[in-house]
């Protein structure tokens, strides 16, 4: 990639962080909700033993 | 109909629907998006007026347009839940509000962004950045609201009722910049006639913004999944799809 590219016809310091915060949101949001069903299923998994189902 | 209407509403059908087409939704909004990115960025041409700065059309668009969208889909289905009492309706509305209130920031932020070189301004008190501004306070409103209550039915039903009213404030946001004065560009896309774009920078937009609706769809249904889970815990289905799922890990 040249210089002309990274330099964004002088808009560097708007364009990029606007792409970078686009990628941070998209990288929150997947694993928010990741963690947010995996702790969902760790609460029912809990709620189960506590049950006495789910002994192993 | 009605039976059909009940079925596809069910905990564990929705549970498993959503399950079975993450892995699709992720993989097509991975190569709708690459695609927008690589277009947008690198072969798209700089624009006459705005030179390289437009490219921050690629994300603040499709993050604005997806404000709009997933706010109607939360009011959509907090209404579903009001109506005709489907519990899934509340599992989905809040499952959406957290994705939509990010988008709402992404489109604050970038809009913001590229209001700088082209305003000479980071923000004003503009009709169309206003109402974006009132549609994220919306979005905590609706969180903070379901929250509230010890009673987690209250809490929903609360919410959905301040979800389904402030739908009216989806079209302020979108016609903001027809029906008053304002420093915002009209629209591009959804509007009447053809897009005022050349192809050439439409289709990686047009990319971009199918990319973040696939994407919404994968984050929706993981994050429904875990809704469903904190409210039917106690339910025998998710107590046998935990057994199950231990007797295959073992």
């Amino acid at each position: 990639m040249d210089n002309a590219f990274w330099s964004m016809g002088g808009y560097a310091r708007y364009v990029w962080p606007c792409f970078a915060f686009a990628c941070f949101v998209l990288a929150w949001n997947l694993w928010s909700a990741r963690r947010y069903h995996a702790a969902a299923r760790l609460r029912a998994e809990r709620a189960l033993k506590m049950a006495g189902g789910g002994e192993s | 109909m009605w039976t059909w209407f009940y079925k596809l509403a069910s905990p564990p059908y929705v549970y498993g629907a959503a399950a079975a087409l993450v892995p699709w939704f992720l993989g097509a909004a991975a190569l709708t998006l690459g695609y927008g990115l690589i277009d947008g960025l690198a072969i798209a041409p700089p624009d006459y007026q705005q030179g390289d700065a437009f490219r921050m059309i690629y994300v603040h668009v499709p993050s604005a347009m997806l404000s709009l969208t997933v706010y109607t889909v939360m009011a959509a289905a907090s209404a579903v839940a009001l109506i005709w009492r489907i519990k899934v309706g509340h599992a989905v509305s809040a499952a959406a509000a957290p994705i939509g209130a990010s988008f709402t920031i992404l489109a604050l932020v970038t809009g913001s962004l590229w209001g700088r070189p082209m305003w000479g301004t980071y923000w004003a008190w503009d009709p169309r950045l206003t109402s974006e501004l009132i549609l994220l306070f919306l979005y905590v409103g609706v969180m903070s609201l379901r929250s509230a209550f010890e009673d987690p039915a209250r809490g929903d039903r609360a919410a959905a009722l301040l979800a389904t009213v402030g739908v009216v404030n989806v079209p302020i946001v979108h016609f903001s910049v027809v029906w008053w004065n304002s420093l915002h560009q009209g629209a591009t896309i959804v509007k009447l006639g053809a897009p005022s774009m050349a192809g050439s920078m439409l289709w990686p937009l047009l990319s971009m913004w199918l990319g973040f609706m696939l994407f919404f769809a994968a984050v929706l249904c993981i994050r429904l999944q875990g809704e469903v889970l904190n409210r039917e815990r106690q339910a025998k289905w998710v107590r046998e799809a935990i057994m199950v799922r231990k007797e295959v890990k073992s």
